[in-house]
């Protein structure tokens, strides 16, 4: 039956897919122990030797520390103005919220460069000195969008109707606040940070114009391969590429424990949500 | 339902920062357009039009801004390409497994993308994997120079990073078409081609514009991966912007570029929005 | 009185000699460790309004699918006019759905999705035009032709689901509880008026429904369903009167349900006796309430005789239902006819011919 071949080589093309988006991986992490470094066929004289290079690169962890650092600041930075942000778009009325809207929206798709050049503008403006506070600056800001996003996507599934009972109830608009809505939020609050902690350690857009003294780990990699490659590169990128694994599981696990229809979630993916033009619809 | 209060302490802070660190810089980035560079390096407030100017004029600038739309476009063409068969497999054929395939697909986006640009600069080098196992398997005599430092190279990793971010609004509209429908369809004597092609295919084109869309405008204003694998002949229109803001000094210039850029992006953003419009029913 | 024994496809005056144009026969489906349906085997006659009836998860729903393509029986066979079925993918065959949510494709308008079936079988132009144009005014929506199916209402959309499915002109038409998503009074005038059309265009209707009134306003025969197997398959009035089985009686209609004990030819129950030509021991007696009256000044020769306490009284417009208690007896629901509140303590009779032995598992 004609069904069954077409489903066939349908999966075959799948699975294509598949292995051209972890074919680079796959060789980043089996080089990463290959003795003769990156480059030649095939891999041979596995070894750790780049591991412990690694462990002993003070530049590096520094840089990882920075890193860290960076992106803990930016969660609270893009937490804090992003849920009032979500919370707005969902509830309040004011002029220029049209407006407002796409500004917010705009640094998940402008190219990374502006965002980060006209920061770097402002704080020639204002003579203020570039350092890793510039940097936690900018990835807040350019950040802001992604935990708005996520967290409207959490507000149209959570109910209206479980505010209204508790100001019914007696609560004042504050205790309701605390009590009823950021709980009912949890999960996309924590969800946003994950992502926007991962997408913080990650930055390099931004972080190229507003970078003091201090690297951080992307700008740390970035420079040394200007300087030509070296296998210990590979070793840090397989312990990203752990890392980077490691969150997305611990945020599946929280997405998919307590909501309500877990292919509602997968559904109405963070990122993709803003460019299908419907999620955010004026309110 | 909510008082004036609750609605002016939400909507405040947000639109204080918002002004402050994205309205007041890209208001800025519009000023240094008109502005212009002293030879002294000191930036002149000298109101005018000449670096919209340069920028048609001189042809180098078009030229590259004519490349990054092309790279641009193939990207957004093969991710597409690349993208909607996998979310149509994952959406109706992988039955069980959905939600596992759904999360290899997102995995790579969460890797850090120096890594993966890092790790296609390693395997199309002439010292490379892919040319190391062409020439041990006497594919190839003397290893492909193309394949590094090259739009190729440029437009292969930006496919290969991008290719996520468009399965992801593809898969969300297709996963949105009610399943009855496709049963519908079939009850009335459409083969699964047919099914598709009448049924499928038109309820996910809002979906498919999405991703397209976002393809091209991150492409465009991709810098990282022209600058580890373009070479000289994939440099791109972000590069430009990048080395005028930093060698080259001149802010202004980089400004009207950067101005350019953007009205750009939110144009397409916005045809793409009215076009999705058109295309979503029910 | 014959009584069907179940699993049996009961023939009735439409069937009897025709070959069927559908036969199911003993398929047996399981999801996961859920077996669904058990060995059903099904007649449909040429023209015939079946009703399935069933509650949720008994299985009615998969039969339906089953039929139409959407799932293959583990075990079991689907044979449609001499030809096997059920090997054959939804698309060949001439099978036409209606389904519970009414499916219609958004991006298309009203005449797109009646004229869908057509194109994709390559009708020419003209002739798709004229079918289609016919198809609505059957279905009195030729004035929304150019409408979109988002923009109307539930019961147009319906209609419009119906005209898609009829206008291939199916050889057997499926319908999955397309009523159940409309209020009360639209869905009593879609009964007719389906009803009607089936009867006028003469092609066979598969219907499932979880509503007995439903079952038993529309349909030539009703198969019910009880978790994956076919508990009786009659006309309506059999189904009412001559249930097979205690859980049959239930389900169709209100019952009283009496377990009695057969004595030396007296029925008793509680403190109801009478005499029946019952075997001895253990039965099961099925009273319609409608059965028992208020006891008129002369009574009739058999009429069985007894006192009760009124417990309960429900208005029911044209009639009341009264729950009633006997000294040491039964209680029992009674159907009279609309008189004003009732209190204290009555007379009441039935006729013994009315009290129909049912066969009762847990009997």
């Amino acid at each position: 039956m004609s069904r069954h071949s077409g489903s066939r080589a349908l999966a075959t093309y799948a699975i294509a897919v598949f292995a051209f988006l972890y074919f680079p991986i796959v060789v980043l992490i089996v080089y990463s122990f290959n003795g003769p470094g990156v480059g030649g066929f095939p891999p041979h004289d596995l070894t750790l030797r780049w591991y412990a290079m690694l462990a002993g690169d003070r530049a590096i962890w520094s840089s990882v520390a920075n890193s860290i650092m960076v992106a803990l600041c930016a969660v609270v930075v893009a937490l804090g103005f992003g849920i009032p942000a979500a919370l707005a778009l969902d509830r309040a009325s004011f002029p220029g919220k049209s407006l407002f809207r796409r500004l917010v929206l705009l640094p998940l798709i402008l190219p990374g460069i502006i965002t980060g050049l006209s920061l770097l503008m402002l704080l020639v403006a204002l003579n203020i000195k570039l350092s890793l506070l510039t940097i936690m600056l900018g990835h807040g800001t350019a950040l802001i969008s992604v935990a708005t996003t996520e967290v409207f996507a959490g507000l149209e599934n959570a109910e209206r109707a479980q505010e209204e009972a508790s100001l019914d109830l007696g609560a004042t608009y504050w205790q309701t606040f605390w009590r009823v809505t950021l709980p009912n939020l949890k999960l996309s609050i924590i969800g946003a940070a994950l992502l926007i902690f991962t997408l913080s350690i990650d930055e390099i857009a931004v972080s190229f114009f507003l970078i003091g003294r201090d690297n951080t780990l992307p700008l740390e990699i970035w420079s040394r391969l200007r300087r030509g490659i070296t296998p210990e590169i590979n070793a840090i990128s397989t312990i990203i590429f752990l890392f980077s694994l490691g969150m997305i599981l611990l945020w599946y696990y929280l997405r998919t424990r307590g909501s309500r229809t877990v292919q509602v979630v997968f559904a109405d993916s963070n990122l993709a949500e803003p460019l299908m033009g419907a999620v955010m619809e004026e309110r | 339902m909510f008082s004036r209060a609750y609605q002016a302490a939400i909507t405040v802070p947000p639109l204080l920062w918002v002004g402050v660190f994205l309205l007041a810089p890209y208001g800025l980035l519009f000023c240094y357009s008109f502005w212009a560079v002293s030879p002294a390096q000191t930036i002149v407030r000298d109101w005018n039009l000449n670096n919209y100017r340069e920028l048609l004029h001189v042809p180098v600038y078009f030229e590259v801004l004519l490349r990054s739309m092309r790279i641009a476009a193939s990207v957004s063409a093969l991710t597409l390409l690349l993208g909607y068969p996998l979310a149509y497999y994952v959406s109706f054929h992988a039955g069980a497994r959905k939600h596992l395939l759904y999360q290899l697909v997102i995995i790579p986006l969460w890797v850090s993308y120096l890594v993966r640009a890092y790790a296609w600069k390693t395997i199309l080098g002439t010292e490379g994997v892919l040319n190391t196992v062409l020439q041990y398997f006497h594919i190839v005599r003397s290893p492909l120079e193309f394949l590094l430092y090259s739009p190729f190279a440029v437009v292969l990793t930006l496919t290969h990073i991008y290719t996520p971010f468009v399965f992801l609004p593809v898969y969300a509209s297709l996963e949105h078409i009610p399943r009855p429908l496709v049963e519908a369809s079939q009850d009335l004597g459409a083969s699964p081609l047919e099914t598709f092609w009448r049924v499928i295919l038109p309820l996910s084109l809002p979906g498919a514009v999405a991703g397209a869309t976002f393809a091209f405008v991150l492409s465009l204003g991709d810098f990282l991966a022209p600058l580890l694998l373009g070479g000289p002949s994939g440099i791109m229109i972000s590069n430009v912007v990048v080395t005028l803001f930093g060698a080259a000094y001149n802010w202004p210039l980089g400004a009207a570029i950067s101005l350019c850029m953007l009205m750009l992006v939110v144009t397409l953003l916005f045809l793409a929005e009215r076009l999705e419009k058109r295309w979503s029913f029910g | 009185m014959q009584i069907t024994a179940p699993g049996i496809a009961a023939e009735s005056a439409h069937t009897q000699g025709a070959p069927a144009l559908l036969s199911v026969k003993s398929v047996h489906k399981t999801f996961g460790k859920n077996a669904v349906l058990k060995g059903v085997s099904l007649d449909v006659a040429e023209g015939e309004f079946l009703t399935i009836l069933g509650e949720s998860g008994s299985g009615k729903t998969t039969l339906l699918r089953l039929i139409a393509g959407f799932e293959h029986p583990d075990s079991g066979e689907i044979w449609m006019g001499g030809d096997r079925l059920d090997t054959l993918p939804p698309f060949r065959r001439r099978v036409n759905t209606v389904f519970q949510q009414y499916a219609l494709f958004p991006h298309l308008s009203v005449f797109d999705n009646v004229a869908f079936g057509l194109r994709v079988a390559n009708v020419e132009k003209s002739e798709v035009r004229s079918r289609v144009e016919q198809a609505l005014a059957m279905v009195k929506m030729s004035t929304f032709a150019a409408a979109s199916p988002t923009k109307i209402s539930g019961g147009q959309q319906q209609r419009v689901a119906l005209a898609r499915a009829l206008v291939n002109r199916p050889r057997l038409l499926l319908l999955d509880e397309p009523l159940s998503a409309l209020d009360a009074n639209l869905r009593r005038q879609m009964q007719t008026e389906l009803k009607s059309l089936q009867r006028e265009i003469g092609v066979s209707f598969v219907f499932v429904t979880h509503d007995q009134h439903e079952a038993m306003a529309m349909s030539d025969r009703v198969a019910l369903l009880r978790a994956g197997a076919l508990e009786q398959v009659a006309t309506p009035r059999d189904i009412y009167f001559r249930p097979a089985t205690a859980y049959v009686a239930q389900f169709v209609g209100q019952t009283n349900l009496l377990r009695c004990e057969v004595r030396n030819g007296l029925v008793e129950c509680g403190a109801l006796k009478w005499p029946a030509a019952l075997a001895p021991g253990k039965a099961t007696l099925l009273l319609r309430p409608e059965s028992i009256r208020l006891a008129s000044a002369l009574p009739a020769r058999d009429a069985v005789r007894f006192s009760a306490v009124i417990r309960d009284q429900a208005f029911g417009g044209a009639t009341e239902l009264l729950q009633i208690e006997c000294a040491g007896g039964p209680v029992l629901l009674a159907r009279i006819p609309a008189t004003g509140s009732l209190t204290g303590e009555l007379e009441f009779e039935f006729l013994p011919a009315d009290a129909v032995s049912v066969r009762d598992e847990e009997g």
